[in-house]
This record gives structure tokens, sequence and C-alpha cells, in this order.
């Protein structure tokens, strides 16, 4: 009743069910929190346009991101992952979503930023409906957590328009 | 003499009865573990509800060891989200981030492209030799939940078998010997 064993076994099982208590609890305290983050982003210019072998149009351009991200930041966030994708939609195809940049948020205070930023994965169509399309470009933001649940949630910013027209 | 053989009895049924509690006992812990991993299975749509990170191609967010909960819903994918997929002439499933998608106006297929957060380029060179995409029925289940370090358990017991074997066998040195 009292052997060794058996009071090994109770405090394992004890400690183990704090612990997930304590990782449940965690992971609910952030529906708490009740971000406003705020980002806006600029087109700064168009560096190309290409058109594949294969028919697939391909643009490259520069942007301004500036962003206030602070406010998704809670005692049990590991980190934030951010990106900006390109979405529109053609004939083909109802919606397309290319990502074009991303970054890793560590720390609460890196999350207030600026940048200047050629797109790091390539902007290209399935096909070419590339030339004088209109396109919202969106900043999605993934919250990971320490433990626990993970959150997802974005601000739409429309209204550009790749030229018809490239040097 | 009578009482010789009724003694001997009694301890026999003694001990047969202690055996079959045993074997009921362990049952109930096989078949219980089963009914939670199946009906894991029904909630969250996904054949394998839990899996462990393997590699550390989505570091820092995803660590090797750290456990992901997966969901299969009928939305639709979208950027951003983690999808575990399964690629043609590959067993163990990789779990990236979705960078592209682009979905058919009139079929409403989809054509996914993923990346590890820590790896340079996208997942074109991981998938079957000459695809570009990877299609719904590629993607298991999107991860939607987090529990960092306790996949470590099933990593080492897969390693190193020995360690398995040793647990297995005091555990079931435990159940034997224990009374009551």
């Amino acid at each position: 009743m009292h052997s060794f064993g058996y009071r090994a076994n109770a405090v394992l099982t004890f400690a183990l069910t704090i612990l997930a208590l304590m990782c449940a609890i965690a992971s609910f305290s952030d529906n708490f929190n009740f971000p406003s983050p705020s980002a806006e982003i600029q087109i700064v210019g168009f560096n190309g346009f290409k058109k594949k072998p294969h028919g697939n149009d391909e643009v490259s351009l520069t942007m301004n991101i500036t962003a206030d991200l602070q406010s998704l930041f809670t005692w049990n966030t590991k980190q934030l992952f951010i990106f900006v994708a390109a979405e529109y939609e053609t004939p083909q195809n109802s919606l397309n979503q290319v990502s074009l940049w991303d970054a890793i948020i560590l720390a609460k205070e890196h999350a207030k930023f600026w940048i200047q930023t050629k797109n790091k994965y390539r902007f290209v169509d399935q096909g070419s409906n590339l030339r004088g399309k209109d396109f919202n470009l969106t900043l999605h933001w993934h919250v990971m957590p320490k433990t626990g649940k993970m959150f997802a949630d974005k601000l739409v910013m429309s209204g550009f328009r790749i030229p018809e027209e490239h040097r | 003499m009578g009482w010789i053989g009724d003694t001997v009895d009694s301890v026999k049924s003694i001990q047969i009865r202690q055996l079959l509690t045993q074997a009921v006992s362990l049952g109930m812990i096989v078949t219980s573990a089963l009914i939670i991993w199946k009906a894991l299975m029904c909630i969250t749509g996904s054949e394998s509800p839990v899996v462990v990170v393997l590699s550390g191609s989505m570091e820092p967010g995803f660590k090797r060891g750290d456990i992901l909960f997966l969901h299969m819903s009928k939305d639709p994918i979208r950027t951003g989200e983690i999808v575990v997929f399964n690629v043609d002439g590959r067993e163990i499933p990789i779990v990236h981030r979705v960078i592209k998608v682009h979905e058919r106006q009139d079929t409403g297929e989809v054509d996914v492209l993923t990346k590890g957060d820590n790896n340079y380029g996208d997942d074109r060179l991981l998938y079957a030799q000459g695809q570009l995409w990877l299609q719904r029925h590629h993607i298991m289940g999107r991860a939607v939940g987090f529990l960092p370090y306790v996949g470590w358990v099933t990593i080492i017991m897969t390693e190193k078998p020995i360690i398995k074997y040793i647990l297995i066998g005091a555990l079931g040195l435990l159940v034997i010997t224990s009374k009551d």
C-alpha cells in the first residue's frame, strides 16, 4: 500500500496532471487578449515583368510594410509568423494566393517595424493574367503559442494594380 | 484428508481469479487507449489526430519532439496554414506551411505549394519527381494545437528499442507481482 513504487506512481501522476492543467489554463488565457494590430503596405514600384516559356506570368515588386503587432503578444506567445500574400481572381481560378514575403517575430519589442523589401518569393501566376491585374495585399499573422491553441488572423488591403506596360 | 484437498482447491481458485482479474484489467487499459484514439479520429476527422515533429524544418515554431494536434475539416485550404501532407513514394508525412494556393473556378480543386519556415526554398524538391503542386488528397490535416517536448517519448522509443522493451518488461512485472 505504501511501497516505494506506489508512492512514485502517485507523485508522477499528480505532477503530470498539474502540468497538463497548467498548459490548458495558459492556452485558455489567450482568449482574454483582444488585440488591435495595425498595418499598412505601399507598393514602391514594379521592377519587372517576365513571361515564362510555358506561359506563366511573373512580376517582381518592391513594397513598404509598416506594422504594429505588439498587441498580439501574450505571455503564452512563442512567436509570430507574419506574411504578405497577393490575392486575386482569374478566369481560371476563383482564388489565387501567392505569398510574397514573410518573417518570424520572436519578441514583442520587434513587433513594431518598418521595412522596405522586394518580394522574397516569386510572384508567378498560373497562366498569363497578371498584366493590368487588380489584386489585394493581405497581411496574415499566425500566433504560435508556447503551448496550446494556435491563432491566426489577417488584414486585407485592397486597390493594388499591376500596370499594363513594363519597362 | 478432505480438508487438504479443500485448501488446495481454494488456493487454486484464488490464483485463477487473480489471473483473470489481471487479464481483464490489462485488456481494459489496452481497449480504452484504442477507444480514445479512435474517438479522436472521429472528432478531428483526421486519420492521425496527433503527430510528432521529427525534423527542424519548422523551427523556431516547432522543434523536434513537439506534438501537434491535427484537424481535418471541409474548410478550404488557405495560405499560412500549417498542413500535414503525404507525398507519393514517401512514408513519413511532412508538416509544413502553405505559401501558395490556386483554387479552380469550375471544380473547386486546389493547387497548393508548401514550405518549411526554416527551409531556404519551397518544397518542390521534396515532392515526387515532376510534381509541382499538392492536391487536396495529399493533405491529412492542418495543425491547430501544440504541445512541446511530449513527443520525445515516442522518438526515444522508436530510436532506442531497448528502452521500450525494458519499460514494457518492467510494467509487465509490476502487473504480475502486484497484489490487489
